[in-house]
């Protein structure tokens, strides 16, 4: 082919832009406690439901969460799905489990891996237990979690589940009612 | 046409960096203090609309994660443009006059302080022949400001002017960036930083968001006495290739002011969104203004320029000066990417 007739398929314009990034108030506060091996959500002014890991707002109300809920590293699982294909950042082998988990004592879900046991034995209600990371290894990151393992507790139904999370935040808007 | 007034505005310090704020906690203040003003809660909001750019901060989807400031629950009408959130104000102003909504919040956010801005915003230009030898925002505006140099249509010392003129206008306004008395001879020493830009030629880096409430005739009335009409506005846009425009004009401008009928009466006011001091004189001359016009009484985005929401923030600047009666008609510009390539002006009325 003639250089005229070769078509230009390919040009290289790299770009590299260097960013500080900075991951707003609450969550600076919830990684900190991620780098001491704690889980700590923040609750909602309006709904009294717990948000964790928090981005600083409600996302019901649009209110900004300030009050800090320490939380145990306990979940349910919510919802999975069994990832057949890599994570080209990840050194983990497919199949595993990516999972949507809601903290005891939390009202919004989060997503993490779920292992130490064969993927066909994971079920919605599973409950299951963080596994971390060796401490030297902790930093500002929800990777020092390294996956959810089964506590080996029957399974929750997540209406009942629901259901009690509600009313926990209604017990708590009453109480706050009731002190003011 | 139905009428809309803008019967809200807050803008957050304008600021150099503000810290370890995300973008959530930026929003969330200014989203909750318009409807504040007005006792609105999202069941009184019929549409949301924002303005803002993921580069800006680096972070990819960060207008989606910002709707968490908004309360998204039940779930809302919402959109968003990768621009300056004055164009979010003309989606908003469209979906009240085909009557889909009779109120709207719009909002903008720019987090400019994570990044190195005048590189980020050469991500903007052709990816082909212009963006791989990375010129600058800043050298782009210099290239465009020796052309009117060159052709006579400006001075240094009018470009002085402009910016002694921002920095004392900026101390009435609280929360401004830059402010100060400085002399034209004071100016004028300066060192050049990009020939023929000197620092105070450009406009600061900036933090922050705002947000501003459009609501139907019928509902504004039940704020203000005297509302702030929207009562003309369009927007150009020019060539994308900076070698196709004629840069000592701004076409687009004298089209969209033309369009939103900016010379049907008397001008009081007018907010321009020019972010280098020459640019003030180009767009007041494109929209044929003259000095009985007060130009920037904020400081405008030499004070203070928060991407992606500093256009939106005219149209409250405009609006707010209307509803306290220090205004009568006022004009409100918005521009978007490099050496004014494409505009928005709109005419706010009192009644």
């Amino acid at each position: 082919m003639s250089e005229q007739a070769k078509k230009v398929e390919l040009i290289e314009c790299p770009i590299v832009l260097n960013y500080n990034f900075s991951a707003g108030r609450a969550p600076t506060q919830f990684l900190r406690g991620m780098k001491q091996g704690k889980l700590i959500g923040q609750r909602s002014p309006l709904t009294g439901k717990v948000i964790a890991p928090p981005r600083g707002a409600c996302p019901e109300s649009g209110l900004p969460t300030t009050e800090e809920v320490p939380l145990p590293d306990t979940a349910t699982v919510i919802t999975f799905t069994i990832v057949h294909l890599p994570i080209p950042t990840s050194a983990l082998e497919p199949p595993f489990i990516v999972a949507n988990l809601v903290l005891d004592g939390s009202d919004q879900t989060f997503i993490h891996l779920v292992s130490g046991c064969a993927n066909e034995d994971v079920k919605i209600g599973m409950r299951v237990k963080a596994k971390w990371k060796d401490q030297s290894e902790w930093d500002y990151s929800m990777d020092n979690i390294a996956y959810f393992e089964p506590t080996g507790e029957p399974p929750v139904d997540i209406e009942a589940l629901k259901a009690s999370r509600l009313e926990e935040a209604k017990r708590f808007l009453k109480a706050k009612a009731e002190t003011k | 046409m139905r009428e809309v007034a803008i019967i809200a505005y807050a803008q957050t310090p304008l600021v150099r960096d503000c810290g370890a704020k995300n973008d959530v906690e930026l929003v969330m203040e200014v989203v909750n203090a318009v409807k504040h003003q007005v006792g609105f809660t999202n069941q009184d909001l019929d549409f949301f609309c924002s303005g803002s750019c993921d580069y800006l901060g680096g972070s990819a989807f960060a207008f989606v994660n910002a709707l968490d400031a908004l309360g998204a629950v039940p779930p809302i009408n919402e959109s968003h443009v990768e621009m300056d959130a004055a164009w979010a104000l003309y989606e908003a102003w469209l979906k009240i006059q085909t009557g889909h909504a009779n109120t709207a919040l719009v909002y903008g956010f720019g987090k400019c302080s994570q990044g190195d801005l005048p590189d980020v915003l050469t991500l903007q230009l052709d990816p082909y022949y212009t963006q791989p030898l990375w010129p600058d925002s800043i050298s782009l505006a210099a290239l465009q400001a020796r052309a009117l140099l060159d052709a006579g249509k400006i001075t240094e010392e009018d470009m002085a002017r402009v910016v002694q003129k921002s920095r004392r206008n900026a101390k009435s306004k609280p929360g401004t960036q830059l402010k100060g008395d400085y002399t034209i001879e004071q100016l004028l020493a300066e060192p050049k930083l990009v020939s023929p830009l000197r620092k105070h030629d450009c406009p600061p880096v900036t933090d922050g968001a705002s947000a501003v409430i459009l609501a139907t005739r019928e509902v504004a009335e039940k704020f203000h006495k005297r509302n702030a009409y929207i009562t003309g506005i369009d927007h150009r846009i020019e060539a994308h290739q900076l070698g196709s425009r004629n840069l000592i004009d701004s076409m687009s401008t004298r089209i969209a002011g033309e369009a939103a009928g900016v010379a049907k009466g008397k001008v009081d006011i007018a907010e321009l969104h020019t972010p280098f001091s020459y640019q003030e004189l180009l767009v007041k001359q494109a929209l044929g203004l003259g000095d009985d016009t007060v130009i920037n009484a904020s400081g405008g985005p030499l004070a203070g320029n928060i991407m992606m929401s500093a256009g939106l923030s005219n149209f409250g600047e405009v609006a707010m000066r209307i509803i306290k009666g220090e205004a009568n008609r006022g004009v409100a510009h918005a521009t978007s990417g490099p050496c004014l390539q494409q505009n928005l002006v709109a005419v706010l009325e009192g009644k």
